[in-house]
């Protein structure tokens, strides 16, 4: 009786089962698809735009060869033409920007998550967002109107005499007398312009501070209580649980966040275009005018005909180029640390 | 009253329907930013008489020619005059729009507007980094009576590619032999020495900042921001000030008659009272259209801004062409276009 009456269940059931778990499994099989579709539409979007670039800058490469990459001339009138000048800058400026970015935002973050009182911690966070929304062309008014002047009158003239071999007020200091090179990276032609890499590296600091500590604000409130609360109970200091718990926490989220920004000061035009001197000269120096390879494509597109256009096709490629080398350097090094606490 | 209701009620209609009522017919530019205020406020003018709308994007001259030559737009603008070649390629024509000056622009303690001689010789050398000091005696020779302070010259120029920096290096170029054969003339080229600054603004600016600097703009940019300018000597060997009159008498005296297609970059210009530095867009045009009610909108609205479009551009600081080049323009029209 019991077997008959499971007998005559069993196949019912055993259909409605199958049936279920065979619909389960086709629409796992479709979003599954469609998941990989839109991780793939990323892929091909950054494979189409690097070859798209790489293909109208193909006269460009095909014309200058590997000197494209070691050459400093930028001459549209006899259609000379090298990236060298606008990699530097675009490196160069994003470097600075970073030096200067992560520190402060890992300072902002801090304070906001671990020390900040509560009422203080709504205000602060929002002003950081409010920051990230600006357009960049207001922060270029803003360094071309009064960051670069003020730079012009107090910061430049001071470095100028204090590290150059060339100084405003006639004597060159003890350190530029005793350390070989430093004069090279603060020389300038111009000591009372503001405009330069450092003050394009500045602008862009302040452009990637809300990017980087907002990431980090938030990954650092993702550290679970009980963690910090136990270093806590076993006497640990405020800077002691923050370097020992809650950075190798979140080390992986913090770098994310640090090239989030890395990516915008890369990539950034509008701003660079203005405080930046746009000029083709080689030089080591942070205080001296350069180009980047944004705002040489933003400056000179819209005219460019020819090789000339060809060539700004070509700097774009590169700048796929150098942001996957700046980002593989930074994965590898990322491996190297993970190893070596032996993760 | 009967009448009024009827004309209120056609009034009513009118607004509603708008532009259908009249048929209007929308035309499309694109190029240069150079003419872009004086083509827009001729534009608002012309849409109030006619209804027809002048769409006008201030892409750049490289990309108005790029699309003149697709035959996406009914006219391109360029800073540039195409070469005949070009010309006879694609099948289009050209002709001149509005006339505008150009005028280097210092920063100098001491040195009113107007006060400050230069000729082209030696703004060549200033921009080509030879003459680098403002006491050096090529300067000082020209300006006895004004105050040269021994501060190092610097010179600012355009970043972006640019009509402005194609009018002045072309002029640089008729002036030097040098600059002609190093630097030569183009919206963008490798400059011997300087900054560059982005757009007019960003020239005028840095030229504010540093002192001792020498750039160049529009006119109108100096004027309004009141930077000091310097006179010129023009290649009548008269000393010239930056002003409508001058800039016109450039339009005026310069070779037209010998230019095929308005082919001439007028800089230089022979006149006596012509100041050096005077540029002009082109408009740019199919010779046989490929829309004809397009193109007929097109040159009315271009004889629309010849014949009563003087004042617009002079409260922008453009000077209109001279009677003598707009009936050789509208000849030229008549000779060469719908053929």
């Amino acid at each position: 009786m019991h077997a008959t009456a499971s007998n005559a269940a069993t196949p019912l059931e055993r259909s409605a089962g199958t049936g279920r778990a065979a619909k389960d499994a086709r629409n796992d099989l479709i979003f599954g698809g469609v998941l990989k579709a839109c991780a793939l539409i990323v892929l091909l979007s950054l494979i189409g735009a690097a070859g798209s670039t790489l293909w109208l800058g193909q006269d460009a490469f095909r014309t200058f060869g590997w000197g494209f990459l070691t050459s400093a001339a930028w001459d549209p009138s006899n259609d000379q033409y090298g990236a060298l000048v606008p990699i530097m800058g675009t490196v160069g400026t994003a470097f600075i920007a970073l030096l200067f970015a992560v520190p402060i935002s890992f300072g902002i973050a801090l304070f906001l998550t671990e020390i900040a009182p509560q009422w203080l911690r709504g205000p602060v966070a929002s002003a950081i967002e409010l920051l990230a929304g600006i357009p960049s062309i207001i922060y270029g008014m803003w360094g071309l109107f009064i960051f670069a002047p003020f730079v012009a009158t107090h910061i430049k003239p001071w470095l100028m005499n204090n590290f150059s071999a060339d100084p405003p007020d006639g004597q060159v200091s003890w350190l530029v007398q005793h350390v070989p090179f430093i004069a090279k990276f603060f020389s300038s032609e111009y000591p009372f312009f503001g405009a330069g890499v450092l003050t394009a590296g500045l602008v862009l600091a302040v452009m990637i501070i809300p990017f980087i500590s907002s990431v980090m604000r938030e990954v650092f409130q993702t550290v679970p209580t009980r963690l910090k609360e136990s270093a806590y109970a076993l006497g640990s200091s405020t800077w002691e649980v923050v370097w020992d718990i809650v950075v190798p926490y979140t080390r992986t989220a913090v770098i994310g966040g640090v090239f989030l920004g890395l990516g915008r000061a890369l990539g950034e035009t509008m701003a660079v275009a203005f405080v930046l001197g746009n000029t083709f000269k080689f030089s080591l120096s942070f205080l001296e005018t350069g180009s980047s390879i944004a705002s040489t494509i933003a400056n000179q597109f819209g005219e460019a005909q020819g090789l000339q256009r060809s060539a700004l096709m070509a700097i774009a490629f590169l700048l796929f180029v150098v942001t996957f080398i700046v980002l593989l350097i930074a994965r590898l090094m990322l491996r190297r640390l993970a190893t070596k606490e032996g993760n | 009253m009967f009448t009024r209701k009827l004309r209120i009620a056609a009034l009513v209609a009118a607004s509603l329907f708008g532009m259908s009522a009249v048929q209007a017919t929308d035309i499309t530019g694109a190029g240069s930013s150079f003419v872009y205020p004086v083509l827009s406020k001729w534009s608002a003018k012309y849409a109030e008489t006619t209804g027809n709308k002048i769409n006008y994007q201030s892409v750049g001259s490289g990309a108005g020619i790029a699309q003149i030559k697709e035959g996406t737009i009914d006219f391109g603008a360029s800073d540039a005059p195409l070469s005949s070649e070009d010309l006879t390629k694609f099948g289009l024509g050209q002709f001149p729009s509005v006339v505008g000056g150009i005028v280097p622009i210092v920063n100098l303690q001491g040195v009113t507007a107007g006060q400050l001689k230069l000729t082209g010789p030696v703004l060549a050398d200033i921009f080509m980094g030879k003459v680098a000091r403002w006491n050096d005696p090529a300067i000082a020779a020209l300006n006895p009576g004004v105050k040269l302070p021994d501060v190092k010259v610097t010179v600012v120029h355009r970043s972006d590619g640019s009509g402005t920096s194609f009018n002045f290096t072309n002029y640089l170029s008729k002036v030097s032999n040098e600059w002609a054969s190093k630097v030569k003339f183009g919206t963008a080229v490798d400059w011997p020495t300087g900054v560059g600054g982005k757009g007019n603004e960003g020239v005028s600016q840095y030229v504010r900042q540093i002192p001792g600097s020498i750039g160049y703009v529009e006119y109108a940019y100096a004027k309004k921001n009141k930077i000091s300018y310097a006179q010129m000597q023009n290649a009548a060997g008269k000393w010239v000030q930056p002003t409508a009159e001058t800039f016109g008498a450039a339009a005026a005296t310069a070779d037209w008659a010998s230019a095929k297609d308005f082919n001439l970059i007028m800089t230089n210009a022979a006149g006596d009272q012509a100041w050096p530095i005077t540029a002009t867009t082109w408009i740019i045009m199919y010779k046989k259209s490929k829309n004809p009610s397009h193109t007929k909108v097109a040159f009315d609205f271009f004889k629309f801004a010849f014949d009563k479009g003087q004042a617009d551009a002079a409260s922008l600081d453009y000077v209109a062409l001279p009677t003598s080049l707009t009936q050789k323009i509208q000849a030229y029209w008549n000779s060469d276009f719908n053929k």
